[in-house]
């Protein structure tokens, strides 16, 4: 790894790199939880209870299944970019 | 213009486009033919990527399967899709900080490993190879539906294709064509769908009119299908059956398998820096998500065009079923082929299609004078490729069809065979047994490399072995007991050392195949398996296909455990871990 490192990551030594980095874990965490409800909780375990609740023409849980959950991991991902960038400004571990 | 003529042109159009773009993009170094060159476009990787993971299968069999398999094939949409979200927390913006140029590298620096690089090869090879047969037999499909051309011709024109670009310009040829495939095949999913949208619930947009109400009256559509389908004795389409926990675990494994593929990967190493890397991630999954939200539409209209088709009258009544000899053009067209068939079991030239498996509807279909489902053989792919016919679109719609899904098989093949020809040339030669070799070496041993898997591929693509069709299911499986544990230990673990990530490599893989072949059989032979393949012998009901999500528990725990009583990792190794960490000075993607 030739590369120079970040000044300021560097002299704020191992401090700011680890709070950085549980942030990180701290925004990954949530992101996941609600990856997981959202598809194996409302698409697959909540499925029987969700189906009968009806959204448009739609049964709730067969929505989650096969287009609500793809939407909301979608969202999460883009949600997840935003949050680091601002992240990595925030800890100056940003490139550029 | 009539359908042939206009399937020659379009078909033919989009292959002189892949040409042209191949001649422009050669590949000058071996950061070209790796990484093209290291500063793709992040929406424009996130197009190449889409392409890349969306295969014949994603284009032709998955509304297929949705189609005769309703709310149970939910964990393939999930699945496939949900992995992306893995991907882009966990692996993409970290591998890419690590700069290198392909996946098993990464385990055998982290992992200061040889051994660890070499299983890491292995698998990304069998996974790879047993991928790439499934492209290539789709590439003579479609070429032999829709040019009448013999099988094994189409092949040979789907590897000169391959061959030109992908030789010639590695990973930087491959992104561009990606690109112009993902166009293809998008449009051409997209256009036949809201056609039928719109014909069938007035709402021209698939997403929507999957829940709304059939055209001329007030009943969901998706209630008027189950009630179409349980009347003839089928399951529910929106709601569940079998294992609770069997649908949870194949979710899981599919997901799993999707973040540790090689070939997806590699894709996110070609991108400028780390934040483009996440951003990528996103704009894949945008991609994939527009082909991915429109096959339930797709599947369940064609589901319900094929029922309606087949049972135009009242269930019961004589003139119910449709008679034989009026059946429809695109009917007898598929007949053809032998992936439609009819058989009339009650001699009253009447189609009858029901669920002859069915206890409680048995004596219904014996008061009606039905004697066992006549549609003997309704082959799923066939869903995709009829539907334009189907609902009478012009020859247009279906030449669209046709060069979408041929997109769809050679770009994913593109991106496997360039995963294999890496690993060889990379892995193996430079960065094992010939590290003495210049870079102008290494590239020719790349386009070597490259040049022989495709005929490899090819050679297994027109004589597939008898497990060809079972063994997607192995290659999601290596992936997710094998790479991506490695992958996500070595990044979010400072203390998994190499003997670790060794064992715990060693022990989710052989788990996996253990369980694949107690099952399948050895090489999937039949007759060599040690139990049947039916629930009631499945460990916890859980089916051999979803079982790398347990096979990717074992490794994470062999590999914590075996670590814990072993010395931790060197400080240089820790060093690596904490830089990967921080997306400063991600630069270029580099070999050395």
């Amino acid at each position: 790894m030739g590369n120079e490192h970040g000044g300021v990551a560097v002299t704020q030594g191992n401090n700011g790199a680890q709070a950085y980095w549980k942030a990180n874990l701290r925004l990954v965490g949530g992101l996941l939880a609600v990856w997981f409800v959202v598809s194996y909780g409302f698409g697959i375990l909540l499925v029987d209870v969700l189906n009968r609740i009806p959204l448009g023409g739609f049964k709730l849980g067969f929505f989650f299944a096969q287009q609500g959950s793809i939407y909301v991991f979608v969202a999460l991902i883009f949600y997840y970019v935003q949050r680091m960038n601002r992240l990595d400004r925030q800890f100056d571990v940003n490139e550029d | 213009m009539d359908t042939q003529t206009w399937i020659y042109l379009v078909v033919g159009s989009t292959f002189a486009l892949y040409i042209g773009i191949a001649i422009w993009s050669r590949a000058a170094s071996t950061r070209d033919f790796y990484v093209a060159g290291g500063h793709v476009n992040p929406v424009a990787n996130g197009m190449a990527t889409a392409a890349d993971w969306m295969s014949a299968a994603s284009f032709i069999s998955m509304a297929g399967l949705i189609a005769f398999l309703g709310y149970n094939a939910s964990p393939y949409l999930m699945g496939w899709t949900g992995g992306y979200v893995l991907l882009a927390l966990l692996l993409a913006p970290y591998l890419r900080k690590f700069g290198k140029f392909t996946v098993p590298e990464f385990i055998g620096e982290r992992f200061y490993s040889r051994t660890a690089r070499l299983v890491a090869v292995f698998c990304l090879i069998v996974a790879s190879i047993t991928y790439v047969i499934g492209q290539m037999k789709g590439v003579g499909v479609a070429f032999g539906r829709f040019l009448e051309v013999e099988f094994e011709t189409g092949v040979l024109v789907g590897m000169a294709i391959v061959f030109f670009y992908a030789v010639l310009g590695g990973m930087k040829g491959i992104t561009y064509t990606q690109i112009a495939q993902y166009c293809v095949l998008i449009f051409a999913y997209t256009v036949p769908a809201i056609f039928i949208s719109f014909q069938m619930t007035g709402n021209p947009v698939p997403q929507l009119g999957l829940g709304s109400h059939m055209v001329g009256s007030d009943v969901a559509f998706l209630d008027k299908l189950d009630q179409v389908v349980t009347e003839l004795g089928f399951a529910r389409y929106t709601e569940p059956t079998g294992a609770r926990i069997n649908t949870f675990m194949l979710t899981l494994s599919l997901m799993i398998g999707t973040a540790g593929l090689p070939h997806v990967i590699i894709r996110f190493f070609t991108v400028p820096n780390v934040a483009d890397a996440r951003r990528s991630a996103g704009w894949a999954l945008v991609f994939i998500a527009i082909l991915y939200t429109t096959a339930p539409a797709v599947g369940a209209m064609a589901r319900m065009n094929l029922m309606d088709t087949i049972q135009p009258g009242p269930v019961g009544a004589v003139e119910g079923n449709l008679v034989y000899e009026d059946r429809p053009e695109w009917f007898r067209n598929w007949e053809k082929t032998g992936l439609l068939a009819f058989e009339d079991k009650n001699g009253d030239g009447r189609i009858q299609y029901y669920n002859d498996q069915n206890a409680a509807f048995a004596a219904k279909a014996q008061a009606y004078g039905w004697q066992g489902n006549e549609m003997v053989t309704v082959d799923r792919d066939i869903m995709v490729l009829a539907n334009p016919e189907i609902a009478n679109l012009p020859g247009w719609v279906i030449a669209l069809v046709a060069a979408g899904g041929l997109a769809a098989a050679l770009s994913t093949a593109a991106g496997l065979l360039l995963a294999i020809s890496s690993a060889i040339s990379h892995d193996l030669l430079k960065g094992t047994f010939m590290p003495q070799i210049s870079e102008r070496q290494e590239l020719m041993a790349g386009r070597i490399a490259m040049a022989a898997a495709i005929v490899v591929a090819g050679y297994l693509g027109m004589n597939p072995p008898g497990f060809a069709a079972q063994v997607v299911a192995l290659a999601f499986g290596l992936a997710a007991s094998s790479i991506f544990p490695a992958l996500m230990m070595g990044i979010f673990s400072l203390r998994v050392n190499r003997a670790g990530a060794v064992c715990g490599m060693l022990a989710g893989l052989t788990s996996t195949l253990l369980y694949i072949v107690a099952y399948k059989g050895w090489f999937f032979i039949p007759g060599t398996e040690w139990f049947p393949n039916t629930a009631e012998y499945w460990l916890l009901g859980i089916q051999p296909e979803a079982f790398g999500a347990v096979g990717a528990g074992i490794n994470f725990a062999v590999a914590m455990v075996v670590s814990r009583l072993t010395a931790a990792p060197p400080a240089h190794i820790q060093a690596l871990v904490e830089d990967i960490r921080v997306p400063r000075g991600a630069g270029a993607a580099t070999g050395h």
